[in-house]
């Protein structure tokens, strides 16, 4: 199953530097991610996780190691990338509808199908009706949704998903990742999420990499065994709570999650 | 799924605030036109009267005797026109100029750093202080007044504009470098639309700036156009003239802000007006 490599991280680090200072923001990392894997990255706040998804984007340089994306070395912008960014960032001078075409307009990609393809997306998540209103007229999760379609508009094939459901209540985000993880399963794409909500992390992937504190280096990788089951079913599985404590552990928190 | 647009059934405590407000908003507008009234009744009284001297105060009557006197004889038409093209090219240019050296400053920040110094010096001094260069380079005409109103506003509106480009949101910004934006479509996507209202709020900063430029223009100049009658009304001492001219000078002034104020509700979408 796990043939092609898609993403290679070797021996990355990144220090950033301003006139007040230097951040050392990651030490050490290397990690590879495979073709349909899907992939969380936990670790505390100010870690670097929104770091690394940067510097997988070719966003970032970072300022040593190599960076490799379908076996070449990442461009800045690459098509094969859709980076869902920490907030939804809809332009509130666009309606739902233009802003899920930017990324298409943005590509040069804009034809008769792509725009079809964008739209079909836009009924399958429930917000066809809220085609022509702007962002500040929708809840939170419709803005959220907006911003996937927008992301999945280019049909990338790696996603970068960095705390793409932080903005959310509870109970939407429980449905809203759901959604999500069966999307990603069904467009058969490949997935790396940031998130700091470790029982997240647990029902959606395949792997859980576990970063230490600033300056982040890996700190454990789980393979996780529920593959098949869906996110729902994974929150039920007598495993998901000895997975949920072993990786509590290892981020030092006690408590809550 | 309904439609969220559909108008919602007005309820009567909605009905009756709606009411509320349309009659406080039809009775400031009769107070406003009432104090105007009053105001020119009580000029024109107090000229009658002598409590004041029409010669040097006028009043409302001889204003308007000179107005329509000035309109029959036809030359009051072409002053009006003469500095209503003056003004409309200084605010034009100083727009246009000043918006497009903002965005090549943006475009360039060691430029913009390098040019810094240069831009807040240019902007402290007086651009009144130029006139009398402008006049010596460009010939005693229509142009050095043109150039004296684009003067005025061509500093304010390049800090004021690129100011506002450079406080573009840094994320969306990287947003739409996710799809590998070039810096040509940053400018057109995010930068320069998340800016219509800066823009715009510099068009209306520029149409009272070009009024100032282009009526001491005339003063300098005094060939032609609604600033040349005030001087020249104020050197034959008629104050009828000069009167009439800052009257009809206000107005005009007012309609162009008026227009650029509706410019502002067709180019900005609602979600990005203040209000
Ligand atoms: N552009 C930048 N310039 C300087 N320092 C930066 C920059 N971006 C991030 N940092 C610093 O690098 C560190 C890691 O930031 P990063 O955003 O990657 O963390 P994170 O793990 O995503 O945090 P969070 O969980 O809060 O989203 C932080 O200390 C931050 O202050
Ligand atoms: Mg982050």
């Amino acid at each position: 199953m796990h043939q092609q490599k898609v993403v290679e991280m070797q021996q990355i680090a990144m220090k950033y530097q301003s006139e007040s200072g230097e951040i050392e923001a990651v030490r050490e990392v290397s990690f590879s991610v495979y073709e349909g894997e899907f992939v969380s990255i936990v670790g505390p706040s100010g870690c670097g996780k929104s770091t690394l998804l940067s510097i997988i984007a070719g966003l970032t340089k970072p300022s040593s190691g190599q960076v490799t994306l379908l076996g070449e070395p990442v461009v800045r912008g690459a098509r094969s990338v859709g980076y869902m960014l920490q907030k939804d960032h809809l332009f509130e001078w666009r309606t739902i509808e233009q802003n899920t075409l930017l990324g298409l307009e943005v590509r040069r990609d804009l034809t008769p199908e792509t725009r079809a393809y964008a739209q079909e997306l836009l009924k399958t998540y429930d917000l066809w009706a809220f085609k022509d209103s702007y962002p500040r007229e929708l809840s939170g999760g419709m803005r959220q949704r907006a911003a996937l379609i927008r992301t999945l508009a280019t049909r990338p094939s790696i996603l970068l998903l960095d705390e793409a459901f932080s903005a959310l209540d509870y109970q939407t985000r429980l449905s809203v990742t759901e959604d999500i993880h069966d999307i990603i399963k069904q467009v058969g794409a490949t997935a790396i999420l940031v998130t700091h909500d470790i029982s997240e992390s647990i029902a959606l992937s395949d792997r859980v990499l576990v970063l230490s504190a600033r300056p982040a280096e890996l700190r454990a990788v789980h393979h996780i065994d529920m593959a098949g089951l869906s996110s729902r079913q994974r929150r039920d599985h007598p495993e998901f709570r000895s997975y949920f404590n072993l990786v509590r552990k290892e981020l030092g928190l006690n408590g809550k999650s | 799924m309904e439609n969220p647009r559909q108008p919602e059934a007005v309820s009567p405590e909605r009905a009756a605030y709606l009411k509320r407000i349309r009659w406080e908003r039809i009775q400031v507008k009769g107070l406003q036109g009432s104090l105007l009234i009053a105001l020119f009744l009580l000029w024109e009284l107090a000229a009658r009267q002598r409590w004041i001297d029409p010669f040097i105060m006028s009043s409302p009557l001889r204003i308007a005797a000179t107005i329509s006197r000035m309109f029959r004889t036809g030359n009051l038409l072409y002053h009006i026109g003469i500095t209503c093209m003056e003004t409309v090219a200084g605010f034009l240019l100083g727009t246009v100029i000043g918006t497009a050296v903002a965005v090549l400053l943006w475009w360039s920040p060691r430029t913009s750093r390098v040019l810094e110094p240069y831009l807040v010096v240019l902007n402290s001094l007086p651009k009144i202080a130029l006139g009398p260069i402008f006049i010596v380079w460009i010939g005693p005409g229509v142009g050095s007044i043109i150039t004296m109103g684009l003067a005025i506003s061509l500093i304010v509106t390049i800090l004021e504009v690129h100011h506002g480009l450079s406080l573009t949101d840094a994320d969306k910004i990287k947003l739409v470098e996710t799809f590998g934006a070039t810096r040509a479509q940053v400018l057109q996507k995010v930068v320069l639309p998340a800016n219509l209202p800066t823009i715009v709020n510099a068009l209306k900063v520029n149409v009272g700036l070009s009024w100032v430029g282009v009526i001491v223009g005339e003063y300098l100049v005094s060939k032609a156009g609604l600033g040349y009658l005030t001087v020249y009304g104020g050197q034959v001492f008629q104050m009828d003239l000069v009167m009439a001219s800052v009257m009809i000078l206000g107005f005009l002034a007012a309609a162009m802000y008026l227009g650029v104020v509706w410019l502002e509700r067709r180019l900005v979408p609602p979600t990005q007006q203040p209000f």
